[in-house]
């Protein structure tokens, strides 16, 4: 399979990551899903989650926060708030976020404006640090 | 004609300001190449997300997005976005002046306009001719998308809850260093662009989830896209801003301490020329 796909994902301060890979997966609104080349045009929104691409022979992982994913004649532009590798992760700022969130979710209940804004700081820690363990792991 | 001692004084005090004027521009050159690279890089971000929301409001059907939604506008909120600090020439002043003049000319169709201000200086000048809705300073000079991103949810918050119908921007936007464009964009409710003529068949996308969902998560984020690539723009224009009108100052002290200059020296040869002729009739007297 000599085919590869031009993965691009962009934030608002820069262009993250410009690559070619044989395989992406990623988090999307309704559950994980991978793209291999040859895939129909797609057009999904991505949840707070990890993203991996295969990138000769090298597995990478990153943390996504919301974004979106296109993937159109093995082109593939993502576009998120931020993206970070494995590598930039600060693990203990990631943890102190978790205790914070997970403090201040127990004080709040569903219906709170702020219930919301926490959980998904508690899913952006949690996903930090998984994607941070990859790392050590590697 | 002046002393020499008062003419000096002003040499030096017009060096000094020359000095300062010279050094706020040699910073805000640099600040612009860095505001520059910053609108540069968010370009590629909003271009992308402004091309996926077209694509998906063109395969929208059904109900609409309370975004979306047209309501009788009857209550108008213009958001002026300017710099924090001054000595940058006319671009706060112009830019306030143009939203003044605009509400002026917006006021019989609306019942209600208010200002909401992005920065120190529109807050100033708006807060004695009207009341301003909301003010944030202090975030203008290091632009964040966190920013962006807090100030795009209030103004969905007010527009969904009925505080306004409309939503403007207003905005300095960065064309070269030496021009700034007065920009007003609407930005509430979102008005899908004239759809450009494509002779290829549009490209048939799998959507997960549907396309209304989907719209649904990405009409918010490009309001906040677009404040934070109008705040980034404003930025850069300022610096180009500053950065002209300190050069201009700079010109200008040099002029003056030339002319100052050119004033002390003929004072003193006045003053030469006094004394020289003191001394002349002095010894004629004697010799005599």
């Amino acid at each position: 399979m000599a085919e590869k796909m031009k993965l691009e994902i962009v934030t608002p301060y820069k262009k993250v990551v410009e690559v070619e890979v044989d395989e992406v997966t990623a988090t999307g609104k309704l559950g994980e899903f991978g793209v291999l080349p040859g895939h129909a045009p797609f057009l999904t929104s991505l949840r707070i989650g990890e993203l991996c691409y295969k990138s000769e022979g090298a597995l990478v992982s990153m943390a996504l926060n919301w974004g979106y994913f296109e993937i159109k004649d093995d082109t593939i532009i993502v576009l998120v708030e931020t993206a970070e590798y494995a590598d930039d992760i600060d693990i203990e700022r990631a943890r102190a976020a978790q205790g914070r969130a997970e403090e201040a979710l127990k004080k709040l209940t569903p219906e709170d404006k702020q219930f919301k804004i926490y959980e998904a700081a508690l899913e952006r820690s949690i996903i930090r640090m998984q994607v941070a363990g990859k790392a050590v792991r590697k | 004609m002046a002393s020499l001692k008062s003419i000096k004084k002003r040499i030096v005090s017009v060096k000094n300001t020359r000095q300062i004027t010279k050094a706020m521009k040699m910073v805000s050159a640099a600040k612009l190449r860095r505001a520059q690279e910053n609108v540069v890089a968010a370009r590629p971000y909003a271009k992308k997300l402004g091309e996926v929301l077209q694509s998906l409001a063109g395969n929208l059907e059904g109900d609409l997005h309370p975004l979306l939604e047209k309501r009788e506008a009857k209550k108008l909120l213009l958001i002026v976005v300017t710099s924090d600090r001054g000595l940058c020439g006319g671009f706060n002043t112009n830019l306030c002046k143009a939203g003044e003049r605009y509400i002026k000319e917006k006021q019989g169709a609306f019942e209600q306009i208010s200002v909401m201000t992005v920065g120190r200086k529109g807050y100033e000048y708006f807060k004695n001719r009207l009341t301003v809705y909301k003010n944030f300073t202090g975030v203008i000079s290091k632009p964040t998308y966190q920013v962006a991103a807090k100030l795009g949810q209030e103004v969905i918050d007010g527009f969904q809850e009925g505080e306004y119908d409309q939503v403007e921007l207003l905005y300095n936007s960065f064309r070269t260093v030496m021009t700034q464009d007065i920009t007003f964009q609407q930005l509430l409710p979102v008005v899908p662009e004239e759809k450009a003529v494509v002779d290829e068949a549009p490209v048939e996308y799998i959507y997960e989830p549907s396309v209304g969902e989907l719209l649904a998560e990405i009409l918010p984020k490009n309001i906040e896209v677009q404040l934070f690539k109008s705040m980034l723009e404003s930025v850069a224009g300022e610096h180009g801003a500053r950065m002209t009108a300190m050069d201009s100052a700079s010109k200008n002290a040099s002029e003056m301490i030339g002319k100052l200059t050119l004033q002390y020296n003929r004072a003193r040869q006045a003053a030469i020329t006094t004394e020289l002729m003191e001394i002349i009739s002095g010894s004629e007297s004697i010799k005599g």
